[in-house]
């Protein structure tokens, strides 16, 4: 076939980076050129996207569609691509929002919309570098890099705080991601490569295993956020645009579950079961504690933020669950089913967290406050917008039939596997998702009209309107029938279950 | 038939198409459009339910049990959605789309005012979509779906008018509340998952003996029964879609609701299913019996507690309601005496009955211009006589007057609860007589002060009053049929017959065969009818209860009041339900936020940002700040450091060598 012999994947990585860079030079002369030139970039971005993912073999565990070919010889660092069934969700996921993002932003970002677009175009190139870097050094510039344009993003279209928001920001990933190449640097002196895949065959003792699991998990665990490095992305999202916002919780946060499937847990495999049981109960505190902090919050963007790092909780348990779950039974199928619900969850919450951030950003674009308090009866001026409201509040309680429900589901069933105990404090989530959810909503859109500015409101136009329905379209779908995902993934992840569980140590 | 699968498939999709239409299209098809498009989607699916009713249960139609599609699967398990059709589901598919068909009718009527007029019939014809899924589900998986989807539905019904701020509290509060019960539900689902490796129903009850003696270790080192686990998880589901204290507090509220949901969701069908699952999974509950115990207690303490309640109740939709969760207690209390077909007895004629009472109360509200207090009523029989003889019937049928069918279903219950052997059963025995008085007392207590006595609303409003409209009065009628004389047809098939057997398992050991001991002294419902005047404890009971009810609200209408202030406690103790719902606002509402506010006050901003994250960039600027001062730029400052240094270096390096 024709693609065969095409790059699909630096396609994905180069197209939106250089329609970014030619959004840049044309600047805001002709922002309506821009707007279409940068809808038309994401838009292909995505179908190739939907090639690949056509293309893509999924009885085939390893990589696929590999590029390799030499960057810095003399330390072997290679720029070196390819996707597996963890990757190609991701990229899927990705290649979506930006389209989201790009056309949230159209009438509403007043100021340089060609440079906003520029940067979310640039962005979306580099998040999909990460997800297909194979080459120590080519992720870690992908992923430095990716800071840049969010820094730019909140920094300069952000709210009155953004200035301490884009500092905290910047320096809670940047440090982490320093101990990441750290950890790459002792690998390449001990390993003798750069080479992710020969990284993840590399035999090491546990004691280094140990050190550099703790690199990493630095790295990665800023990300996600997990307890307790966390507070950084509450305040990076009450700060950040809408796009901002939308992109951070449904993409870059996905990078720290990303980072543990692709290099702590296969190149760390001993020392991650050495932490094993500290990451299952990080992350139930993860569900439990900022589901309570989530319930009292009284900004929507805060609250939602907090929701996120809850429902991520959600993705790190099931990262970890397999070596209980394997010392416990003996068996990786509830391992599998762990993980694979894990993966769900990221990609799931990509949508619900997306949509549900474009839903304040909604109501924030006519009132211009994120505040609970300052709404109250918004269903009676937008009707339209309160029924989508609805069904994204149910999906982000986790309702059968939602995306949201999948993973959640999953995650619990095989955490029953471990102990009786993770499963009970997991879903205690049930209660507390729908009653942070479901109190928010019915503070903000039920009731009596309570102020004039409510009453004045007018419901989402055409534009929103198509947002919120794609958005709505996937995350039904997916609740009704996630097997398409599930089906690309198998192979890998089965592939990476029998890879973990078995010791790395000579 | 070959096309059995067709008919399947279009009795769930017909009303699920139905309420797409009225929702999505609301606009376009107009008010008679979105009422035709339901109707006629339930109606498809009513009479397609009597087809494969009459397929299965007269024609000896095979069970069906076949997997639509595969939802997902991972791990090995394949996670399906599909149906399987027994005389269980079949049974249920009569009743919840019958029963919704009706209802349907009835809100052309009730809600021909209202805006929300397309909304309502898309929700409704969506409730019956999720209802009919559950029930007709061979597994697990889909059983949780139907489960939350109809909570979902009863969720946007009961805040229907969202203006009103009780709605939105009350929808609320049953969605927390029964999130509660799930979370219990989706342990035991999961328990079952680790167990048998499967959710499918026939996979899990033909392997369900193998694991009768497995334990599981929960706190420590002590083990329990694993069936046990899983029964007590699987039935706090119940406890929160049924409605069964602890958990019921969510229900009296959800009379918030438009009437019609009340009669549909509320009374007749989604809150029995519980029951209905119980029903289905005996296969496991018959192998624990402390679980079946538990069903028994907690069943016990809801009918006669609730029903007590609804002694004190001036709304009446809320007599209703009390009375509802006293009946649902009545049905729980038959599954931990293992009598299953009683219970699902039960669950079909209260289906009727109690939907016909809620359909007459809204008819009674309409007319009253959405009044729904009873002290404000009074005399209504004269104004609208279909009505009154209608409650008449399902009010007979509630307290159980001999030959309506609820006669049948509830002495059943009580019989079967004689025979328990279980552990609680005494107490089981005793609450189910008792109820069987306040049963009658609250329900004619109802009767009485809406359709008799003195008119107590104003004037004007009883010069307008009329009978209800016609697409009101025709369900009340069809209801009140069934209500008076089902129970006669079905008691010796559901009982004593096979009607079950393909479905409902039960252990034959002592204490468990309850009803097969009942089918020893049956001998027709002549004789069913005989053993009760034979045995009159329970008529006179009941007719105690009535007799009672119509001394304080026909004779003496004074005698409330003067009771009251005799026994003020004991009344404040009912009028404040006992406390649950100031007990859940005090501990769970305000505790969890409190709680939250704690951990975000104290753990994020305090510890975490205040102490670690500025508290380092804070000790970085003071450690910065003293540093500072040492690069003064004046020469004689460092001159001085340099030989401080130099002495210092000097004693340790003397000294170092004395030593």
């Amino acid at each position: 076939m024709l693609l065969n012999n095409l790059p699909i994947l630096s396609i994905l990585i180069y197209t939106p980076i250089i329609g970014g860079v030619w959004a840049l030079i044309v600047g805001d002369r002709q922002e309506q050129t821009v707007k279409y030139f940068s809808l038309a970039v994401s838009i292909i971005t995505f179908i190739f996207a939907v090639i690949l993912y056509c293309q893509f073999d999924p009885s085939y565990g390893g990589m696929q569609f590999i590029e390799e070919s030499d960057w810095i010889k003399a330390f072997d660092i290679k720029y070196h691509l390819g996707v597996d069934g963890i990757a190609l969700p991701l990229i899927m996921l990705t290649s979506f929002t930006t389209i989201l993002v790009i056309l949230a932003a159209w009438e509403v970002i007043e100021k340089h919309i060609s440079y906003y677009m520029c940067a979310f175009l640039i962005l979306t190139g580099l998040m999909n570098g990460v997800f297909l870097a194979l080459d120590a050094i080519l992720f870690y510039v992908f992923w430095e890099a990716m800071l840049i344009p969010m820094f730019l993003i909140i920094g300069i279209w952000g709210g009155p705080n953004r200035v301490y928001a884009t500092i905290k920001f910047f320096l809670y990933t940047f440090l982490g991601s320093v101990f990441m190449l750290v950890a790459f640097l002792y690998l390449y002196t001990t390993v003798g490569s750069f080479n992710i895949e020969a990284l993840h065959d590399a035999p090491l003792s546990l004691t280094v295993q140990k050190f550099i699991f703790v690199a990493f998990f630095l790295a990665f665990a800023v990300k996600i956020p997990m307890w307790p490095i966390h507070t950084w992305l509450p305040d990076a999202h009450v700060e950040a645009p809408t796009g901002g916002s939308v992109i951070l919780a449904a993409v870059m946060l996905k990078m720290g579950g990303y980072g543990f499937l692709r290099l702590s847990l296969p190149i760390t495999p001993d020392g991650s079961a050495y932490f094993g049981d500290a990451m299952i109960v990080l992350s139930l505190i993860a569900i439990v504690y900022i589901g309570f902090v989530a319930l009292v919050q009284e900004d929507m963007k805060k609250l939602i933020a907090y929701s996120s790092i809850s429902h991520m909780g959600f993705v790190t348990l099931g990262f970890f669950l397999p070596f209980s779950i394997f010392t416990a039974s003996g068996s990786s199928s509830g391992a599998i089913m762990g993980m694979e619900g894990a993966m769900m969850q990221m990609i799931s919450h990509g949508f619900i967290s997306a949509a549900m951030f474009l839903c304040v950003g909604v109501m924030y674009d006519r009132i211009h406050s994120r505040m609970i308090k300052d709404y109250g009866g918004v269903v009676n001026t937008m009707p339209y917008f309160a029924a989508f409201m609805m069904l994204f509040a149910m999906s982000n309680a986790g309702l059968p039939g939602t995306s949201g429900f999948v993973g959640e589901f999953l995650v619990i069933l095989s955490s029953f596997e471990t102990s009786f105990w993770v499963a009970f404090t997991a879903a205690i989530t049930l209660i507390l998702g729908a009653a942070y959810t479901l109190w928010m909503y019915k503070r903000v859109v039920f009731g009596e009209v309570t102020s004039e500015s409510i009453a004045q409101l007018e419901d989402i136009n055409m534009r929103e309107a198509f947002i919120l329905f794609l958005l709505a379209v996937v995350v039904l779908i997916f609740g009704i029938w996630p097997e398409p995902i599930f089906e690309v993934m198998h192979a890998t992840v089965e592939k990476l279950i029998e890879h973990i569980i078995h010791t790395k140590i000579l | 038939m070959n096309n059995i699968e067709q008919i399947y498939l279009a009795i769930v999709l017909a009303p699920l198409i139905g309420s797409l239409v009225a929702g999505l299209f609301g606009k376009f098809v107009g008010r008679s459009g979105a009422h035709w498009a339901t109707i006629i989607g339930v109606a498809i699916s009513s009479i397609l339910s009597m087809v494969a009713y009459k397929y299965h249960m007269f024609d000896g139609g095979e069970i069906y049990n076949q997997n639509l599609y595969t939802w997902l699967s991972s791990g090995g398990i394949d996670f399906k959605i599909g149906f399987l059709i027994d005389s269980l589901s079949v049974t249920m598919m009569v009743v919840v789309s019958f029963v919704s068909l009706m209802i349907h009718i009835y809100t052309i009527g009730y809600m021909h005012e209202d805006p929300g007029y397309q909304r309502f019939f898309s929700y409704i014809s969506l409730f019956t979509f999720a209802m009919l899924m559950l029930v007709m589900s061979n597994n697990f998986l889909q059983l949780f779906f139907g489960w939350e989807a109809v909570g979902l539905v009863s969720y946007l019904l009961i805040g229907f008018w969202y203006k009103k701020e009780t709605a939105v509290f009350a929808n609320m509060k049953a969605f927390l509340v029964n999130r509660v019960g799930d979370f219990g539900f989706l342990l035991g689902i999961a328990a079952i998952v680790m167990t048998f490796d499967s959710l499918d129903y026939t996979e899990i009850f033909s392997n369900v003996t193998q694991y009768a003696d497995s334990t599981i270790t929960i706190w420590g080192d002590e083990s329990w029964s694993l069936m046990t686990v899983i029964c007590i998880c699987l039935f706090i589901g119940a406890m929160g879609k049924s409605a069964q204290v602890p958990l019921h507090v969510w229900l009296p509220d959800s009379m918030e609701g438009p009437t019609p949901i009340s009669a549909l969701i509320h009374a007749a069908t989604m809150v029995t299913a519980g029951i209905f699952m119980v029903s289905r999974m005996s296969p496991l509950f018959e192998l624990s019996e402390t679980a079946l115990s538990f069903i028994l207690v907690i069943g016990s303490i809801t009918a006669l507690f609730m029903g007590l309640l609804g002694l004190v109740q001036n709304d009446i939709k809320r007599v209703v309601a009390y009375s509802t969760l006293s009946q649902l207690g009545y049905m729980t209390v038959a599954l931990g005496a293992s009598a299953y077909a009683a219970a699902m007895f039960h669950l079909v004629t209260h289906a009727f009955f109690k939907a016909l009472l809620f359909l007459g109360a809204g008819a009674v509200i309409i007319v009253m211009h959405h009044e729904q207090d009873m002290r404000k009523m009074g005399g209504l029989y004269k104004v609208m006589p279909v009505t009154w003889l209608t409650c008449l019937c399902g009010t007979l049928a509630l307290i159980g007057f001999p030959g309506t069918s609820g006669f049948f279903s509830k002495d059943a219950i009580i019989e079967a609860v004689h025979h328990s052997t279980l552990a609680g059963s005494s107490f089981a025995y005793f609450s189910v007589m008792a109820g069987v008085f306040i049963t009658a007392l609250y329900s004619f207590r109802l009767f009485f002060m809406t359709f008799h006595g003195d008119q107590k609303m104003d004037i004007g409003t009883w010069k307008s009053m009329h009978e209800a409209p016609a697409v009101v009065i025709a369900p009340l009628i069809v209801l009140a049929i069934p209500s008076l004389i089902l129970g006669a047809f079905l008691i010796e098939p559901m009982l004593f017959g096979k009607y079950f057997d393909d479905a409902i398992y039960v252990a034959s050991t002592d204490g468990h065969d309850v009803l097969a001991r009942m089918a020893e002294d049956y001998h027709g419902i002549g004789g069913f009818l005989l053993h009760s005047i034979q045995h009159p404890l329970v008529l006179i009971l009941m007719s105690s209860g009535f007799f009672v009810a119509w001394l304080c609200y026909i004779k003496f209408p004074d005698t409330p009041d003067k009771l009251v202030s005799k026994i003020g406690p004991a009344h404040k103790l009912l009028v404040n339900k006992y406390g649950f719902d100031d007990f859940n606002q005090l501990i769970f509402a305000k505790g969890t936020i409190r709680l939250g506010h704690l951990l975000w006050r104290i753990g994020d901003i305090n510890i975490i940002d205040g102490f670690f994250v500025n508290g380092t960039a804070r000790s970085v600027r003071i450690f910065s700040s003293f540093i500072r001062h040492v690069q003064s730029g004046y020469l004689y400052h460092y001159a001085f450091s340099i030989i401080i240094g130099l002495l210092v270096l000097l004693v340790i390096f003397v000294h170092g060598v004395l030593d």
